[in-house]
C-alpha cells in the first residue's frame, strides 16, 4: 500500500469509531431492556478491537507470540468477568 | 511495551470485575446512579479521546512513513490539546457531582441506597484512575514532543514515539469500556 492509502485508512478507522459511538448512544436511548448491556458491550469490544488492530498496529505485529498473547489475555479477562457476573446474578 | 499494556489492562480488569459483581447485586441502584451522569459530557469526552487517538496514530505515521518531524510535532501537540480538553470536561463533570453532594462519604450520598453508594464509589475510583492515566499520558507525550523538536526522534529511532503513543491508545481503549458501563446503562 502507498503512504496515501495508509493515511486514509487511519481516517476511515476514526470515522468507524465515531459512527459506532453514535450507534451505541442511540441504542442506549431506545430502552431495549436487558439486551441493551450486551449491545453496548459488543460495540465497545468492536471499537477497542479497531484501536488495537489498526491504531496500535497489532494487525501487522510480526512476533506471533505477542499477536496471540494480547487477545488471549483480554479474552481470559472477559471470561472471568462474565462468569463472576452470571455467578452473582444466579445465586 | 505490550506486556506493560497487559499489566495496565489487568489493573483496570480488577476494577471491572468489582463493577460486574456489584452491578449484578444492585442492578436497580446502578441504573439510578447512571441516570445522574451527564450523557452529553460522556459522549463529548468519548469523541475527544477517539480523535486524540487518531492524531496520535498520525504522529507515528508522519515520522515512520513520511519522515516529517514537523508534522509529527503538530500531531503530538494536538493530541496533548485533546487530552487537556478531556480533563476540562471531566473537571466540570466532577464539580457538578460535588455540588449535588454526590461524592464518597458525603451526607447526601450516604443517605442513598447501598448500591448507589457503591456505584458512585466505583465511578470516582475508575474515572479518577483513568484521568490519572490521561495526565501521565500527556506528560509522556510532552516529553516525546520535546525530543521530536530536538530531532532526537527520527525515522530510524522512533521507538519512544511509538511506545508513548501506544500508552495513549491504551487510555482510549479503557475509556471505550468505561463510557458505556457508567453512562449508558440507564
Amino acid at each position: 500500500m502507498t503512504h496515501r492509502s495508509h493515511f486514509l485508512r487511519y481516517i476511515y478507522i476514526w470515522i468507524a469509531l465515531i459512527v459506532l459511538t453514535g450507534i451505541t448512544v442511540t441504542t442506549a436511548g431506545l430502552n431495549v431492556g436487558r439486551i441493551g448491556i450486551l449491545i453496548v458491550l459488543a460495540i465497545a469490544a468492536t471499537k477497542s478491537t479497531l484501536v488495537l488492530l489498526w491504531f496500535m498496529h497489532l494487525s501487522t505485529e510480526k512476533r506471533l507470540l505477542l499477536k496471540l498473547l494480547v487477545p488471549i489475555a483480554i479474552g481470559a479477562l472477559a471470561i472471568f468477568i462474565g462468569l463472576t457476573y452470571s455467578d452473582v446474578l444466579t445465586r | 511495551m505490550w506486556l506493560f499494556i497487559l499489566s495496565e489492562i489487568l489493573i483496570f480488569g480488577g476494577l471491572f470485575l468489582l463493577y460486574a459483581m456489584y452491578r449484578a447485586k444492585h442492578p436497580a441502584d446502578f441504573h439510578a446512579g447512571s441516570m445522574e451522569l451527564s450523557r452529553f459530557d460522556g459522549t463529548l469526552n468519548t469523541i475527544i479521546l477517539l480523535t486524540s487517538s487518531l492524531t496520535a496514530a498520525l504522529a507515528v505515521y508522519s515520522t515512520q512513513e513520511l519522515n516529517k518531524s514537523r508534522r509529527t510535532a503538530w500531531y503530538l501537540a494536538a493530541t496533548i490539546g485533546f487530552g487537556l480538553a478531556f480533563l476540562v470536561v471531566k473537571t466540570f463533570e466532577w464539580a457538578a457531582k460535588f455540588e449535588h453532594g454526590l461524592y464518597p462519604r458525603a451526607a447526601v450520598l450516604d443517605a442513598r441506597p447501598h448500591g448507589e453508594i457503591l456505584y458512585f464509589g466505583l465511578y470516582f475510583t475508575m474515572t479518577g484512575l483513568h484521568a490519572l492515566h490521561v495526565i501521565i499520558g500527556m506528560t509522556v507525550l510532552a516529553v516525546v514532543l520535546s525530543w521530536v523538536i530536538q530531532n532526537k526522534v527520527t525515522q530510524q529511532r522512533s521507538a519512544i514515539l511509538e511506545n508513548g503513543v501506544m500508552y495513549w491508545h491504551l487510555v482510549d481503549v479503557i475509556w471505550i469500556f468505561l463510557f458505556p458501563l457508567f453512562y449508558l446503562i440507564s
